[in-house]
């Protein structure tokens, strides 16, 4: 049994809602920079070149790759003899986040009501996701997730017969669906299984994933390479304006589900495919 | 083509804008988003003056991140503007003539574009550090409490914007498209 201060958590919470919005991870700095490399239109490359020094700046001077900079979705992997002292965990996670939102100048955006409204003025309450697993650490991954794109996210419960074919046309029907709405190029997320809610936790756990990451089933890393292939036929281009760069990414995470039913979810990203993760 | 815009957005102007066009903007500008746009509406409905002269004034969908010390402003890029749908042909109905976002437009905001020659201007989704570097000035105008989504002036100078949906109803989203698709047959 090893125990972990609530304040330690509070600490490197703080750390990763500034680090995960001003500095784009690797991967996904990396992709754009292939896809510039390949666009041939002279308006598709000016928006990949501008969306480049974009994220060069927010890196140089440290501030928010995009103004909307998100909820902090929190996923926390704890490990099963890690003992959490000093106070409640959910406390300790949104102190994290006020701070972090607060002394990064980062964007209050999250309503007390989703009817009512009403601003919190923290950013609170993260969206907490917890997991038990081996082990005596704790992984922290903080995603912001900005609703420009969130909005343009979609779930099905399909019937076993639509099989692969109906799964191929949601992806592609929500992707065009969604246009220029969502900031492309985008990241799409594809949860299938489970149940209604198992499939978009997976959908947006597949956005957590590196972009150049594969399935490591077969099957499935060919589905991926195939749809993103298909996505960037669809011409919608950088921010819409057409082109071959719809998307820069595409990961499908996969559960078992019942034998009625064929859950899908789709959580759509912007470029701004932000993650940052600690293990304390 | 390059054209540079010098604000305000008179009738005039708005009629050599073209969907494709590549524009840079100076002059001031007003930021709003759905909160904000809902109380101007709301306080045209009551027969109330609005905080700002809406004649030929244009609007940037947008809530900033908050200015560090001894910045402008934080983070300023483009929010979704067909969120603000609802709200654009009222505005355009009182003089308002420019909008900038990101993202489609429903057909009666086009239908409204084209009757009070409106002008749909988009910026780089995503790309609010870049942006942020074109805002000279930043002042605060009213609705305070709505924090992010408070209505500012900016001052803002060659700010990068694409034309997307002119006075005529020609959209860059369907042409650009076309256009890249039909280059592929």
């Amino acid at each position: 049994m090893r125990e972990i201060k609530t304040d330690l958590i509070t600490e490197v919470i703080e750390k990763l809602c500034i680090d995960a919005n001003c500095h784009l991870p690797g991967d996904v700095k990396c992709a754009i920079k292939n896809c510039r490399a390949c666009e041939d239109g002279a308006i598709a490359k000016g928006i990949l070149d501008d969306i480049i020094e974009n994220y060069e700046i927010a890196d140089n001077e440290n501030v928010p790759i995009c103004q909307d900079t998100g909820m902090a979705c929190v996923f926390l992997e704890i490990g099963q003899d890690v003992h959490i002292v000093g106070g409640n965990l959910t406390d300790a996670v949104n102190e994290g986040v006020r701070r972090g939102y607060t002394n990064g100048y980062l964007r209050k955006s999250v309503v007390k009501d989703p009817i009512r409204r009403g601003n919190t003025g923290d950013n609170t309450p993260a969206m907490i996701y917890t997991e038990i697993v081996p082990g005596e650490n704790i992984k922290i991954t903080v995603g912001p997730k900005g609703f420009g794109s969130e909005n343009m996210s979609a779930i099905r419960m399909f019937k076993p017969s639509a099989g692969l074919q109906g799964i191929k046309d949601f992806i592609i029907e929500t992707v065009e669906t969604a246009g220029p709405n969502p900031c492309p190029p985008m990241v799409v997320g594809v949860g299938i299984g489970g149940t209604f809610d198992k499939a978009a936790l997976l959908a947006k756990k597949a956005l957590m994933r590196p972009v150049d990451s594969e399935n490591p089933d077969p099957y499935y890393a060919d589905l991926e390479k195939e749809m993103l292939q298909k996505i960037n036929e669809l011409g919608i281009g950088p921010q819409g304006f057409g082109g071959k760069t719809t998307a820069i990414g595409l990961n499908i995470e996969t559960l078992p589900t019942h034998i009625a039913g064929m859950p899908c979810a789709i959580n759509i990203n912007c470029h701004v495919t932000r993650h940052k993760s600690e293990v304390i | 083509m390059e054209k540079k815009i010098t604000l305000p957005l008179t009738e005039e102007i708005a009629k050599t804008l073209k969907a494709g066009d590549r524009v840079l903007l100076t002059g001031y500008i007003y930021t709003s988003r759905d909160a904000g746009h809902k109380r101007m509406c709301e306080a045209l409905a009551r027969g109330e003056d609005l905080p700002i002269d809406p004649m030929n004034a244009t609007i940037y969908y947008v809530g900033p991140t908050p200015a560090k010390p001894g910045a402008v402003i934080g983070s300023a890029g483009p929010t979704t503007s067909g969120r603000m749908d609802a709200y654009a042909p009222t505005m355009m109905s009182v003089g308002a003539r420019g909008m900038i976002g990101k993202g489609a437009r429903l057909p009666e905001v086009v239908e409204a574009m084209k009757k009070y020659t409106g002008v749909y201007f988009g910026a780089i989704g995503g790309a609010g550090a870049l942006l942020a570097k074109c805002i000279k000035s930043a002042e605060l105008i009213a609705y305070e409490d709505l924090g992010a989504e408070a209505l500012r002036k900016l001052y803002v100078e060659d700010m990068p914007l694409m034309v997307i949906i002119d006075s005529e109803g020609n959209n860059l989203y369907e042409k650009g498209r076309a256009e890249y698709l039909n280059s592929k047959k």
